[in-house]
């Protein structure tokens, strides 16, 4: 009986190898950056809401989708990108205020129950809208550039775009949570809502606004994947739920949590599909497991929340 | 003997009293259940009925015994379904690899879920809330992963394929499909019927105290960790057994059947049901099963359909429907005797 294939040769030799080295790097390095924008949207619901957006691989689905189009219709990359975030942040918007508003309060498993639905019904758009088929944006003509040789790896243009992309939108994002006033109201209200209200403090705006911005960073993720990844309804799915083992890891409601648990993700992925070609997703999980087992709250969570 | 104890004996009687009528009660109500369902072959002959009530037995069984976590004790388990999936897999594989009666490979499985069951559920039932839905998915995902990359063993992606074979026992032969929808109902009825004695014992009482107030029941002497192993295991008994009528009803297993979305449908089919009453699960089962090969029948979006009636139950119902009927009588009986 055979076991669980493992390869443990090729994992030494590029470990041994600086230019596989950097390959390996800067692919966990992107898939962790692609996972950390959208397992931040995810924490930040969690934090300020209070709840586990299970339709949040949808906003990534509909980004790449967005920007796809916006792309075919104009020519633009940039406008792409924008479409892909702007146009999911209004989704996430409408779909907190008319839906996900009425659950506030209900049992997890309500409020679970109407994510499920939405993610039917937003595959079901999907498919409707585009057709059911694998459909490729293609890369941007700026970028079908040479690849960069760095300590002999090759690293396309486009792979450091988009961890530049989502470095900055990380620190940003940490800046203006931790220094503005919006920021510092959110936080507020993610700690004690009521209070927030009392002061005058309009709470509806800004679960909306958080949705948005969740939402929002969603979907620049799957505008940033869609030249590099084929896009297919349902193509969320497993960036949900591996965003999900990344906030897990993290700890719910924790940014920096996210982008470490993003990266760890990202790195053993990368690395795993070389050792464990058949295993790498079980491989998250194991890591899932034993981070939770000895840290039931996460790496950066809080104790006891 | 104090007043206390003499007033408690008094009222303990009548309960002790009650408990054995409804015991009856409830093995009457699945003799008579298992009658209707066994003499349905003799009024119809159509194969698709059967097949449609098979398919209810293997995922009324997982769904009941999801409820025993989620309404019974409170713990939401989002990996449940990884029981479903051993259930299949384990149940194939014995009868496929060492060719031993069926009823020998029955057991065998149920032995072997309940030491991975209590292995996982060790780890798992000291977690709370969010944290231990979380943890069981990734167990649910990590077996799920074990299967599709452990190829040799369980035939990967493909599932376990070539069927299970399915030899004659004390007249019984499951290959024949009329016993095996005999066997299913039984199976069903038998499994409903401890899931029911389960809840409605002092255990189970115990379990729904753990549910409400965990410090309170850990106070008055509880075990809570003990207790919520116990019925861990014990849930995942029986949706191992939903998964081995599952198995020989398509007589193979699959990958799906270990993915997380059963586990997803086991809740969804929960809160379609009502968590609140002991059947709503089963309500649920058929009203899913139902919806799915109707809506698949008229469209092929049936994601859009399907989503839109979830939305009705969670934001117009609020609430499972076997729920919203107990409530709604519940209302009336009030209003009826003036309150």
């Amino acid at each position: 009986m055979e076991v669980l294939p493992v390869d443990l040769d090729a994992l030494a030799g590029c470990l041994s190898s600086s230019a596989c080295l950097v390959t390996q790097t800067t692919s966990g390095l992107i898939i962790g950056m692609l996972l950390f924008l959208v397992a931040v949207g995810l924490t930040l619901i969690f934090g300020v809401l209070k709840i586990v957006n299970f339709s949040h691989g949808a906003f990534y689905m509909f980004g790449a989708y967005f920007a796809m189009t916006a792309y075919q219709l104009t020519g633009s990359f940039a406008l792409a990108m924008l479409a892909g975030a702007a146009g999911t942040a209004t989704l996430g918007l409408i779909f907190e205020r008319v839906f996900m508003s009425r659950v506030y309060g209900a049992d997890v498993l309500m409020q679970l129950l109407v994510c499920y639905a939405f993610v039917l019904i937003f595959d079901d758009v999907v498919r409707l809208i585009w057709g059911p088929e694998f459909k490729s944006m293609g890369m941007p003509a700026a970028f079908q550039v040479m690849p960069l040789f760095i300590a002999g790896g090759v690293v396309p243009p486009y792979y450091l775009l988009l961890i530049g992309v989502a470095l900055a939108a990380a620190i940003v994002l940490g800046i203006g949570l931790s220094r503005s006033r919006i920021g510092k109201v959110i936080r507020a209200a993610a700690h004690n809502s009521g209070m927030v209200s009392a002061l005058g403090i309009n709470t509806g705006l800004i679960y909306g606004g958080v949705f948005a911005l969740g939402g929002g960073l969603a979907g620049l993720a799957g505008a940033l994947a869609a030249p590099v990844r084929s896009l297919t309804p349902g193509m969320g799915f497993s960036v949900l739920i591996e965003s999900f083992i990344v906030t897990v890891i993290g700890g719910m409601g924790s940014i920096v949590g996210a982008l470490v648990g993003a990266l760890l993700i990202g790195l053993i992925r990368s690395f795993g599909s070389l050792g464990f070609p058949l295993f790498t997703e079980g491989l998250m999980y194991l890591f899932m497991v034993i981070v939770l087992v000895s840290k039931p709250t996460g790496l950066f969570g809080k104790e006891a929340a | 003997m104090t007043e206390l104890e003499a007033g408690r004996a008094r009222t303990l009687l009548p309960v002790r009293g009650g408990a054995m009528l409804l015991r009856y009660r409830d093995v009457m109500i699945a003799l008579i259940a298992f009658a209707v369902l066994a003499s349905l072959p003799l009024f119809t002959g159509s194969k698709a009925l059967l097949d449609f009530v098979i398919r209810c037995s293997a995922y009324g069984l997982f769904a009941t015994s999801l409820n025993l976590l989620v309404g019974y004790t409170g713990l939401t388990s989002f990996g449940h379904g990884m029981f479903f999936g051993l259930g299949a897999y384990s149940f194939g594989l014995i009868m496929q690899k060492l060719s031993v009666p069926i009823p020998v490979a029955f057991v065998a499985t149920l032995a072997i879920t309940a030491v991975i069951a209590a292995g996982i559920g060790a780890i798992c039932v000291r977690l709370k809330e969010i944290y231990f839905a979380f943890v069981t998915l990734a167990f649910q995902m990590l077996i799920h992963s074990t299967i599709l990359s452990w190829a040799s063993f369980t035939g990967g992606d493909q599932g376990l394929r070539g069927g299970i074979p399915r030899p004659a026992f004390f007249g019984v032969d499951l290959a024949n499909h009329v016993h095996l929808y005999i066997a299913s109902c039984a199976l069903l009825v038998l499994g409903l019927l401890a899931m029911r004695q389960i809840a409605q014992s002092p255990f189970g009482y115990t379990l729904r105290m753990i549910r409400d107030n965990a410090a309170r029941a850990s106070f008055l002497g509880i075990d809570v960790w003990r207790a919520k192993l116990t019925v861990f295991v014990l849930a995942a008994l029986f949706a191992s057994m939903g998964g081995m009528v599952m198995a020989l009803f398509v007589s193979g297993a699959y990958p799906e059947f270990a993915y997380w979305t059963i586990s997803g449908e086991g809740i969804f089919i929960n809160m379609l049901g009502g968590v609140s009453t002991f059947l709503g699960p089963m309500v649920g089962t058929v009203l899913l099963l139902l919806l799915n090969d109707t809506v698949t029948r008229f469209t092929e979006y049936h994601g859009i359909v399907l989503g839109v009636v979830i939305l009705f139950f969670a934001l117009g119902l609020r609430k499972g429907l076997l729920d919203f009927v107990a409530d709604w009588f519940s209302h009336r009986r009030d209003a009826g005797e003036g309150r």
